[in-house]
């Protein structure tokens, strides 16, 4: 892969996909480090990776593999259906939820308009 | 008192030689006096509690603990080290840490850290650098800077830490101390300030083995709060062996080469400086002399793994910082534009450099048209690095290497280099995309500086990596005492 060279227009495009105001002084550098490393971590492209399947939790993807025999306790391979069962409970109380933020209003967290 | 570890004075206060309340007092002044010291001091700590908490008889008899600032603690600031959470009091307190207070320990103080954990030199910290206390000149490492220096310089007896890319491993040999970073899964993330879900891990930093073994004894376990915790098969227990007999020992030559004199190899920088690898061959001759086989092994896509860590990381760092957006706690900004700019302006005033530059990465790399060729390659990267552990400990025991490529550096010697930063990292990040139990302890001295011998296990070898450790931990008789203050 060639070195990956990531321009201004760019930089700015990530940034308001990424919520972050960047200050003007701040956009080249940005676009020079992240193109460093970018570049860097291109060298992944080089490997052959077909057939290879994603990690997604890696002990257990081990653990469930058949050379991470060895290792493996008793029922641990197992962390699919990791959702609780939908029941009420209790949690934060609502004036502790809010005790931290910056505006509060009506019981609720208050924002600026939306089209201000 | 001060030379006891924490293993030796909870059972001290057990036996009633050593009362806990005054162990406390004498720690809290200690580290009260770094925190009101300021620039003059080492900065360890981003808060220092006033009082003891209400003691309890239990296995560890109240000994004090620091605990890294971004482990939420009920009402005390948890901060992770950002100017976006300054002040942050949480509601409640993350898992790992609220068992180590019903197993007694004391919450003493929060220590500095990089920013989200974000750094392997504790200056990316709103809060300021941390010094390493062999040479205030020098960095801790990081991220866990400050639990790494406050435990090498004898302000806390022990402190908890975070590890995702080396954060527990690498200051804890930039500091001459043991670091621990359990198998993914056995410690809970609840109530952790995350950066990079599927990687970070809670681990003990200690002056000795024993007491990693004895800390991380009352963090692990299952935790309802964490859907991606795991039992570990058996209790953690004391290490206890003193020879090594019949272990084989590998060493994968990926991660163990000598740098290229000046410049002249393709990958200039990730290799190991002299000194550091004259106390690693030390080391491995002190293995074999206490009955281990040391053999070469292949770790062949462990030079891939910083490429893959530094596209998965901040991907997953891009995700979870999204909610910092001044809406629900922390600071905010911009609040006369619209709802965008609240958002914008907030994060740009919240978040130091380093972390945006890891939030734009992350960002960038999931991204539409660049997510399979960054974060689905890195995730099968991954899976590659996995398979080189599970097919090399069909032929040894652990891995060794050293923990880091070269001992602490200068204070603002890498933080306008990004990518020398990150190389750090080199040893150490293939065991955490593995997702497998790592220890570093000292090893010797090069320039003056502590150096650190990393060992690689199996996922939940805890038991027998700790004693492994603590035989080799015996054997080379590192002395520590140089850093106290």
């Amino acid at each position: 892969m060639r070195a990956t060279v990531i321009g201004r227009e760019e930089v700015l495009q990530v940034a308001q996909l990424a919520r972050l105001a960047l200050a003007e002084e701040e956009i080249e550098p940005m676009a020079r480090e992240l193109s460093a490393v970018l570049d860097h971590v291109a060298k992944i492209a080089e490997l052959d990776l077909d057939g290879v399947a994603p990690t997604s939790h890696v002990v257990a993807s081990s653990l469930a593999s058949p050379s991470g025999d060895d290792a493996s306790p008793e029922g641990e391979g197992e962390v699919t259906g990791a959702l609780r069962p939908d029941e009420p409970r209790p949690s934060l109380a609502r004036e502790v939820a809010l005790a931290q933020a910056p505006a509060v209003s009506d019981g609720g967290f208050l924002v600026p308009s939306p089209q201000a | 008192m001060l030379e006891l570890t924490a293993a030796q004075a909870a059972a001290a206060i057990a036996a009633g030689e050593l009362d806990a309340g005054e162990l406390f007092e004498v720690y809290r002044a200690r580290s009260a006096a770094d925190r009101a010291a300021g620039e003059d001091g080492l900065n360890c700590f981003t808060w220092v509690a006033d009082e003891m908490p209400a003691p309890s008889a239990s296995p560890l008899a109240g000994v004090p603990l620091g605990v890294k600032d971004l482990f939420c603690t009920e009402g005390v600031p948890s901060q992770s080290g950002s100017r976006i959470l300054e002040h942050y009091r949480p509601p409640y307190t993350a898992s790992a840490v609220s068992r180590l207070a019903q197993a007694g320990a004391s919450l003493l103080a929060k220590t500095n850290q990089d920013e989200f954990a974000m750094g392997s030199s504790t200056e990316n910290s709103a809060f300021g650098p941390t010094l390493n206390p062999w040479d205030r000149t020098r960095v801790p490492g990081g991220s866990s800077g400050g639990s790494a220096a406050a435990v090498a310089a004898g302000l806390v007896p022990w402190a908890l830490g975070t590890d995702t890319g080396g954060s527990i491993r690498q200051p804890a040999a930039l500091c001459g101390i043991v670091g621990l970073k359990p198998t993914y899964g056995s410690v809970s993330r609840y109530g952790m300030i995350a950066f990079a879900s599927s990687l970070d891990q809670a681990g003990p930093l200690t002056r000795d083995v024993t007491d990693a073994a004895l800390m991380l004894r009352h963090m692990v376990g299952r935790d309802p709060c964490d859907a991606t915790s795991l039992q570990p098969p058996e209790e953690i227990e004391l290490p206890h062996a003193e020879r090594l007999d019949g272990m084989r020992l590998g060493v994968p030559a990926e991660l163990t080469g000598a740098s290229s004199p000046e410049g002249e190899g393709e990958e200039e920088g990730e290799g190991i400086e002299a000194g550091v690898l004259e106390a690693f061959q030390s080391a491995l001759a002190r293995a074999q002399e206490l009955g281990a086989q040391v053999q070469e092994i292949g770790l062949p896509h462990a030079p891939h793994a910083l490429s893959a860590y530094y596209v998965l990381a901040p991907a997953e760092a891009s995700s979870n910082l999204a909610r910092f957006d001044g809406v629900r706690y922390g600071l905010r900004s911009g609040d006369a534009g619209d709802l965008f700019d609240m958002y914008t302006r907030t994060r740009h005033d919240g978040f130091g450099a380093e972390v945006k530059r890891r939030i734009m990465l992350g960002t960038y790399a999931l991204s539409s048209g660049y997510y399979d060729a960054y974060y689905g390659r890195a995730q099968r990267v991954r899976t590659k690095i996995a398979e080189d552990f599970a097919a090399a400990f069909a032929q040894v025991d652990f891995i060794l290497t050293p923990t880091t490529p070269t001992v602490a550096f200068k204070l603002g010697e890498k933080t306008g280099d990004p990518l020398a930063m990150y190389l750090n990292d080199y040893c150490t990040v293939p065991m955490s995309l593995a997702g497998i139990p790592a220890i570093s302890i000292p090893c010797g001295l090069s320039q003056g500086l502590p150096v650190g011998l990393q060992i690689a296990g199996p996922a939940f070898s805890e038991n027998r990596l700790l004693d492994a450790a603590y035989a080799l931990e015996l054997s080379l008789g590192f002395d520590g005492s140089a850093a106290r203050v």
